[in-house]
């Protein structure tokens, strides 16, 4: 407003700053020292988004956190402010962009392109773009501090690490607060970082390390459905002790632009308050929004290609576009049936050139709703083919794309979730858990067709075992929730307001070679030692002396590494001879050095294991000499080529 | 000795060497008094030039100075009334909005009289979607008048004669009643991206080239 004023109305003797903002109008009134922010950053893997609240001015009652609007370049050339930062980085020809063109409010040249302008670069040159690097932190078997990034380019690209992309987001974020925000830096405020909740220790400990890269050694991890409960507890203002009762098991589906995110919670009750337990997560589902929009643009290049037209890759590419844009209509709008779509030619002659089809309202419910949400049983599994040998080096996309498949497994795998817990009664011949309530978060499900299917799969699955039908908790803001709930968190740690309890969402495993004879032509068996239980709370940590190795200095050696999501009841040192490939996950292994200071290289130290959950939220794994109580850290993150 | 005695009422007779001397020295003081004069003149009037120039102002009077002789000079002509000039860049960067998300140049540069309707309508449809896109994503626009159109509305005297337009049969005083036509728009707000330095704002549409 102030600067329209500026333009329109001269006359009134208001000159504000030519680079003045709505944003900066705000943080003007804030800008005193001492202030406290508490700082939600939703690191996605299609969108960043970055929610604070100021920490001094905030009542019991009145906790109003407010999303930065993010400075970045749009095109070469301009700058603009927008809500979302796209989590994507362009690696640009030294010859592509002009001089002094890429200059942002703080730097005349920065060193990777990321935000809008690269999403629409690469979008004509995807050789160069970086892009899903979060998918890249949790994917097993590459090394995420290797420049492996973009996949398909060729040589002469200098590549990227996943790790330095996900650095790069947060360093322009750090920017664009510093620059709003002089006189309160980012490194002094509370910072809590999302990540989903299926990521894996290694992944967490990149995500970590990401922030400490870029000077935020202080900022600590939430999971992303976590966030979520906690931007609709904060949104209700106290009320949702009203919406929540003991026995309440909530059930969080947040389908992202790029992945799908499952997780429980219980509402149990402990000294007359209601308390949360975080009791289950998911797998890493790389399914989202992104899938529909491909897909819906397939069945509209097949629909062409019927007609004897040929469409290239950047026809398809636009048609993508369109095809988000008519989905969003089609489902928002009841009346409408089919929307024209329209893919306009490269040249400068618009007329003839332009290509036209339309999308119907059928194609999109056949294609999405059948397509992802599928009325299926709660028996049924998702489809996994054997993949074929020859993979290329890319993303584990998942193979099954009906999302209600995924959720049948989650559900039916974690039946036994709550048995530890007095408060919640599953009945007898239950045959999945059986969720009470459902929370939304991201912006797939803003379509109520999808949203009411989801939800009709679920009830249908509860009456067939006569349970009651879950309700919806409203009121959710599907697309900045999890950065405004990133932001109560950090309030909530204050001891203000409710806190969902968790730990650890999995028991983890290393894997022992048992002693018995050699048998020849045979691999010797394998056991599983639990080396950190279910649930492990923050800021503790669990140690085996009974349980030792013998290492040798200078030597790096390696264990096999295993994750279970089911397995509760397992204590520390609890070594298993058998399990079924549904318990046990196998993650990359770990690795450990000791180094030679002091030693002479080739001695064997016995050690044992010792694991910590710290109150960042990363699980630490270390090796405690029994001798003289030296410690080493084991990595997780060497994860070698395969 | 000589001895001079002062009578001023002897007049003098003959002109001797002595009075041609006074009379040269007297002639040549003034010629020097006027010379410095000039010269004292002169230099003040460049001293004041620089001055302005350099905006450094050590001394403010020979800046009043000349202004006032210029107002001197421009009083008897009217003050000219100024119009405001509208800045290029803004205008060149909503042309390059409109030219990417809609290909709005591209669509009016196009000679269109030899393509048939159906052919202009599908073209239309990218110009209108993207148009759409950009005028919401950068402004926010408001009806003037909420009332529905073509209904009888009243102005009251004092009334934003900037904001409602009247035509037809203006005569009378205010109130004034009559039949809204059209409802208006008005834009509340701008958010125009900013430009880096180096950027030249009239290359609306760079040439595209795929290697």
């Amino acid at each position: 407003m102030s600067e329209l004023s500026d333009h329109m109305q001269p006359e009134e003797d208001v000159v504000p700053e030519s680079g003045d903002s709505p944003a900066q109008g705000v943080t003007a009134e804030y800008q005193q020292d001492g202030t406290r922010f508490s700082v939600g950053i939703d690191l996605g893997t299609t969108h960043c988004v970055l929610s604070y609240a100021d920490l001094d001015h905030v009542d019991d009652e009145e906790f109003l956190p407010q999303v930065m609007a993010i400075p970045q370049l749009t095109s070469p050339g301009s700058v603009e402010e927008k809500h979302q930062l796209p989590s994507f980085l362009y690696l640009a020809h030294e010859a592509e962009l002009a001089e002094n063109s890429t200059s942002l409010p703080w730097v005349a040249k920065p060193d990777y392109l990321v935000g809008e302008i690269a999403r629409n670069l690469g979008s004509k040159t995807p050789i160069r773009l970086v892009s899903s690097a979060k998918s890249w932190l949790c994917h097993a078997g590459v090394d995420c501090k290797a420049p492996i990034l973009p996949a398909e380019a060729p040589d002469e690209v200098k590549r990227v690490s996943p790790f330095l992309a996900t650095a790069a987001y947060l360093q322009h974020l750090c920017d664009a607060w510093q620059s709003l925000h002089p006189n309160a830096p980012l490194d002094q405020q509370d910072v809590v970082i999302t990540v989903p909740a299926s990521f894996d220790p290694a992944a967490r400990e990149l995500t970590v390390e990401a922030a400490r890269a870029v000077g935020l050694g202080q900022a600590i991890l939430l999971e992303e459905p976590q966030a979520a409960l906690y931007s609709w507890i904060e949104k209700s203002h106290g009320d949702w002790r009203k919406h929540a009762e003991v026995g309440d098991i909530i059930l969080v589906i947040d389908i992202g632009g790029g992945t799908t995110d499952l997780s429980l919670i219980a509402v149990t009750e402990k000294d007359g308050n209601l308390e949360l337990t975080r009791v289950a997560v998911g797998d890493h589902i790389l399914l989202g929004g992104d899938n529909m929009d491909l897909a819906l643009a397939y069945t509209v290049k097949a629909k062409l290609e019927k007609d004897g037209k040929r469409l290239e890759p950047w026809q398809i590419q636009a048609l993508t576009h369109s095809c988000r844009d008519a989905k969003e209509k089609i489902f928002n709008n009841s009346e409408v049936d089919n929307i024209p779509l329209v893919v306009a030619s490269r040249g400068s002659s618009l007329i003839g050139g332009t290509l036209r089809t339309e999308l119907t309202r059928d194609e999109v419910s056949r294609v999405l709703v059948e397509g992802f949400l599928p009325q299926v049983a709660v028996s049924d599994r998702p489809v996994s083919r054997p993949r074929t040998g020859l993979r290329t080096a890319g993303l584990p996309y998942a193979q099954d794309a009906a999302i209600t498949r995924h959720l049948a497994a989650f559900l039916s795998k974690q039946q036994g979730a709550t048995d530890e817990l007095k408060d919640i009664n599953l009945p007898e011949h239950a045959s999945f858990l059986h969720p009470t309530a459902v929370l939304f978060n991201g912006g797939v499900l803003k379509a109520e067709a999808l949203a009411e299917r989801l939800m009709d799969v679920l009830n249908s699955w509860l009456s067939a075992e006569q349970a009651p039908e879950a309700r919806l908790l409203a009121g959710a803001d599907l697309d900045l929730a999890v950065a405004r709930g990133a932001a109560y968190y950090g309030y909530v740690r204050k001891g203000k307001g409710v806190r969902i309890k968790g730990g650890t969402a999995a028991s983890y495993y290393v894997g022992i070679e048992s002693a018995m004879p050699a048998v020849p032509g045979m691999a010797p068996e394998i056991q599983a030692l639990c080396i950190a239980p279910f649930g492990m709370e923050e800021g503790t940590q669990q140690e085996l002396p009974d349980d030792e190795f013998g290492l040798v200095i200078g030597e790096p050696v390696r264990f096999r590494f295993f994750a279970s999501h089911t397995r509760r009841e397992d204590k520390v040192g609890t070594r298993l001879d058998y399990w079924t490939d549904e318990e046990l996950d196998e993650l990359d292994e770990i690795e450990i050095t000791l180094p030679e200071e002091d030693r002479r290289p080739g001695e064997v130290v016995p050690v044992y294991l010792c694991a910590a959950v710290t109150e960042v939220g990363t699980l630490e794994l270390q090796a405690v000499s029994q001798r003289d109580q030296g410690r080493w850290k084991i990595e997780f993150d060497v994860r070698a080529g395969q | 000795m000589n001895t001079y005695a002062i009578d001023l009422s002897l007049k003098p007779t003959t002109f001797d060497l002595w009075h041609v001397c006074l009379a040269g020295t007297v002639a040549l003081l003034s010629l020097i008094l006027i010379v410095l004069l000039l010269s004292l003149v002169i230099s003040r009037i460049r001293c004041g030039k620089k001055s302005l120039v350099q905006q450094t102002a050590p001394t403010a009077e020979p800046v009043v100075k000349i202004v006032e002789v210029e107002k001197i000079v421009h009083a008897p002509v009217p003050e000219p009334v100024v119009l405001k000039e509208a800045t290029p860049d803004a205008a060149l960067q909503l042309l390059g909005l409109l030219q990417k998300e809609a290909r709005f140049i591209d669509f009016i540069k196009e000679d269109i009289t030899a393509f048939s309707d159906a052919d202009i309508g599908v073209a239309a449809r990218v110009v209108h979607e993207g148009c759409n896109k950009a005028i919401n994503e950068h402004f926010t626009l408001a009806t003037v008048r909420n009332e529905p159109e073509r209904s009888k509305i009243t102005l009251p005297q004092g009334f934003d004669a900037a904001t409602v337009r009247l035509t037809g049969n203006i005569v009378g005083v205010a109130p004034f009643t009559g039949t809204l036509v059209h409802k208006g728009w008005q834009v509340t707000g701008i958010r125009l991206p900013k430009l880096t330095a180096g950027h030249n704002a009239a290359i609306v549409a760079p040439a595209e080239v795929e290697l």
